[in-house]
């Protein structure tokens, strides 16, 4: 039997076949492009423990603890629990149950509002540790994949079990969350989940690092190259890697300087929460770039500026001026020129910005805190309420990008002491509600257990947030003259000298009046020359 | 009068090569200083390093043209005659007085030259490539070295040879319309045949 063809499918029929299959195989590669996620061993759909019905969340870990037997152990030694940090350098006792900031003040003055961020359920009263049960426990803010399960922000970590109104005031109407269907859906930390809290420090959207909002849930190339669905969309947890729910990377001690380079699984430090994890301590294909690895951090550069997402960060919280009600008493909202707000009677004075340029520092890594039973220089404001520790001369140091939260804040007169301030609760002592600055501090000193002399005076403060995430794609970089000119960003930063920036003033008088000098000597013998010659031949 | 090669094929490759080459240098290294902007400071600290490299290389084929011919013994300097030349162009150049230097062969540059030139290749150039190959290799100092010397230094030195290089190239560039017509001394520096008098 003869196949007509059959000459020509033997001749060309193997290469053939592996052209089509290695293009195949590229489309394919294409197709996945790094950001499919391997499917997973389990699914929550599947388990009986997971139908419910479930009358509250704690029920809901009920059930997680079931098979994650140590995860609840685990979630209770780390920072998201404890929110306190023994700090290996300084010393100082840190962590959200401990510090003061330049936001709200201490979280310990304003729970159940601060709490609502605990990753457990009813921590009411910080002046006692977090909650025991093992099924106090929030497994759902972290794994829930569907979007629905929210923290209600009054409830101390609650979900609402039944429709509220949130924000105050606005007759939206919140949803209690479909327990059922969020168990059963649980997966892996996405954006969202880090962000339904971290994106919202400070009381809101985008309020308190600047490099972290709600715009960074579904970010564009332009604005986080690697987070966008468009580049390679990282979960926050793909570099903020865990081990045994503990997570990678720290504000208080943060890693200003990985010199270990790419990060191999068996070795190293298991952590990739610094850019040299992946990328090395030499990435790029210029030598002269990566001469400035030692003295620059890579979001230095490759920040340019924060807040780009369209969501605005505070810059400046003036304190002093809350209060200031109507005519008829009622509290006043006012607005900037871009409508963000610039006055409410319960928060005083605002600014907000977008696109914001960074301020540089030298930074080791290390950040000490001003505490609040910690005696203030008063003369001289202002105050800083945290310092980032590092010099040129120190090896371990690099120059990094911080967002410089500013204001006023309350400070005890007689004891030159910081002042916690109760702000938030429906009582007769929160600012809040009473628009009162000594019922507020009384409360506050109460609540927090630091003493206040009745005194109280407002005083400038400054605070310094590292700026390391929304890192744009490389095109979008600084250039040379960023920093290479006269008008640098880092003028002013002590220890560097760099050209196109630095210079001798007086090198450059000598120099150039020489040069002017020779000069008009040539020109002043050329024309001798010329005059005399002319007065010869005549 | 006879018509000799004055300026050997190479010599004259060298020297307006390295012209070249200065005035990039020069152009973009005011630029890197902080002096203007043109090209962008990245673009102009690419191009600096590449010229620099390029004069180097051209020096190293000039250094071994230099001891292979002999040609370097052009350059040693000598008191006979400076002082009439410096006159010359002091005054005689105004008076109508002829040079008093005769060119030959084997003496090319008259004892001025001689001495400005060996300036130029003995302290000049010299300060500006190694304080730029300091600066250039900054990252990869020894620490031995780094505790001694400060960058600043190290640019302030490179710097200040880039203003005596700037001033020797004004000089040199003036001086070089100096002969009985104005190109009469450029000429042979792109043809390589002067006309000599015989030497008697």
């Amino acid at each position: 039997m003869k196949i007509p063809g059959w000459k020509y499918l033997v001749r060309f029929g193997r290469p053939g076949a592996r052209i089509v299959l290695a293009g195949a195989l590229i489309c394919s590669g294409f197709a996945v492009s790094g950001a499919e996620r391997p499917p997973a061993t389990a699914d929550h759909s599947k388990f009986e423990a997971l139908e419910g019905p479930f009358q509250n969340a704690r029920d809901v870990t009920e059930a997680c603890l079931g098979c994650h037997t140590e995860a609840g152990e685990q979630i209770r030694e780390t920072t998201h629990w404890t929110w306190t940090y023994e700090h290996p350098e300084t010393g100082q006792t840190l962590g959200k149950s401990e510090v003061i900031n330049s936001f709200c003040g201490m979280a310990i003055t304003n729970e159940p509002r601060c709490t609502s961020c605990h990753v457990g359920y009813g921590w009411q009263d910080m002046g006692q540790p977090p909650p025991t049960a093992d099924n106090a426990v929030d497994c759902l803010v972290c794994h829930d994949t569907t979007g629905d399960y929210w923290k209600f922000p009054t409830l101390a970590g609650y979900p609402t079990d039944k429709p509220r109104e949130w924000p105050k005031g606005s007759g939206i109407m919140v949803q209690p969350p479909d327990l059922e269907n969020i168990a059963q859906n649980v997966g892996a930390s996405g954006r969202a989940n880090c962000g339904s809290c971290h994106f919202y420090g400070g009381g809101g959207d985008g309020v308190k690092h600047g490099d972290l909002d709600s715009s960074l849930v579904d970010p564009p190339r332009t604005l986080d190259v690697h987070m966008s669905p468009d580049g390679l969309d990282f979960a926050c947890a793909d570099c903020h890697t865990s081990w045994g729910h503990q997570v990678a990377g720290s504000r208080y001690q943060a890693t200003a300087a990985d010199t270990l380079g790419i990060d191999v699984p068996g070795h190293t430090d298991f952590s990739r929460a610094s850019c040299q994890s992946c990328h090395g301590d030499s990435p790029h294909p210029q030598q002269k770039l990566n001469d400035h690895v030692d003295t620059l951090a890579c979001q230095t550069c490759h920040v340019p500026e924060f807040a780009r997402g369209g969501v605005p960060t505070k810059t400046w919280w003036d304190w002093s001026t809350a209060g200031r009600l109507d005519e008829n008493g009622g509290p006043i909202t006012e607005y900037d020129e871009h409508g963000h707000p610039s006055y409410l009677s319960e928060k005083g004075n605002f600014r907000h910005g977008e696109n914001v340029v960074p301020t540089y520092a030298w930074f080791d890594g290390t950040v000490k805190y001003t505490l609040v039973d910690e005696r203030l220089d008063v003369e001289h404001p202002p105050v800083a309420i945290n310092r980032v520790e590092g010099s040129p001369d120190d090896p371990g140091s690099r120059i990094w990008p911080f967002k410089v939260m500013e204001g006023k804040q309350p400070y005890d007169t007689e004891r030159e002491t910081l002042l916690a301030t109760h702000v938030f609760g429906a009582d007769d002592t929160s600012l809040w509600s009473n628009f009162s600055w000594p019922k507020a501090l009384m409360a506050g000193s109460e609540m927090s257990g630091m003493p206040f002399s009745g005194n109280y005076d407002f005083i400038e403060t400054t605070m310094h947030w590292p700026v390391t995430h929304m890192v744009p794609p490389a095109e979008q970089a600084l250039d040379c003259a960023s920093c290479h000119a006269s008008n640098s960003r880092l003028a002013g930063l002590p220890g560097i000298y760099m050209p196109g920036h630095n210079g001798n003033r007086w090198l450059d008088r000598v120099g150039w009046l020489l040069v002017a000098l020779t000069l008009a000597g040539v020109v002043l013998h050329g024309l001798a020359r010329i005059v005399l010659k002319g007065r010869k031949s005549s | 009068m006879s018509r000799v090669m004055i300026y050997k094929r190479f010599e004259r490759f060298w020297h307006w090569f390295q012209a070249l080459l200065i005035f990039s240098l020069l152009f973009t290294g005011f630029e890197i200083h902080g002096s203007y902007s043109v090209l962008g400071f990245g673009e102009a600290a690419r191009l600096h390093t590449l010229a620099a490299w390029a004069l180097i290389i051209l020096w190293l084929f000039a250094i071994f043209w230099h001891i292979t011919t002999g040609e370097w013994r052009q350059y040693i300097p000598t008191k006979n005659g400076l002082f009439a030349v410096m006159r010359y162009y002091l005054i005689g150049t105004f008076t109508g007085e002829a040079h008093p230097y005769r060119k030959t062969t084997r003496a090319k540059h008259n004892p001025l030259q001689r001495l400005a030139y060996l300036f130029f290749k003995l302290m000049i150039t010299p300060v500006i490539w190694l304080s730029g190959l300091l600066y250039l290799f900054y990252s990869d100092w020894p620490a031995t070295l780094s505790g001694v010397l400060a960058l600043e230094t190290v640019a302030l030195i490179h710097t200040a040879a880039a203003f005596a290089m700037l001033i020797f190239i004004i000089a040199h560039v003036y001086m070089a319309t100096m002969g009985p017509k104005l190109t009469s001394l450029i000429k042979p520096m792109v043809t390589g045949y002067e006309d000599l008098e015989d030497s008697r």
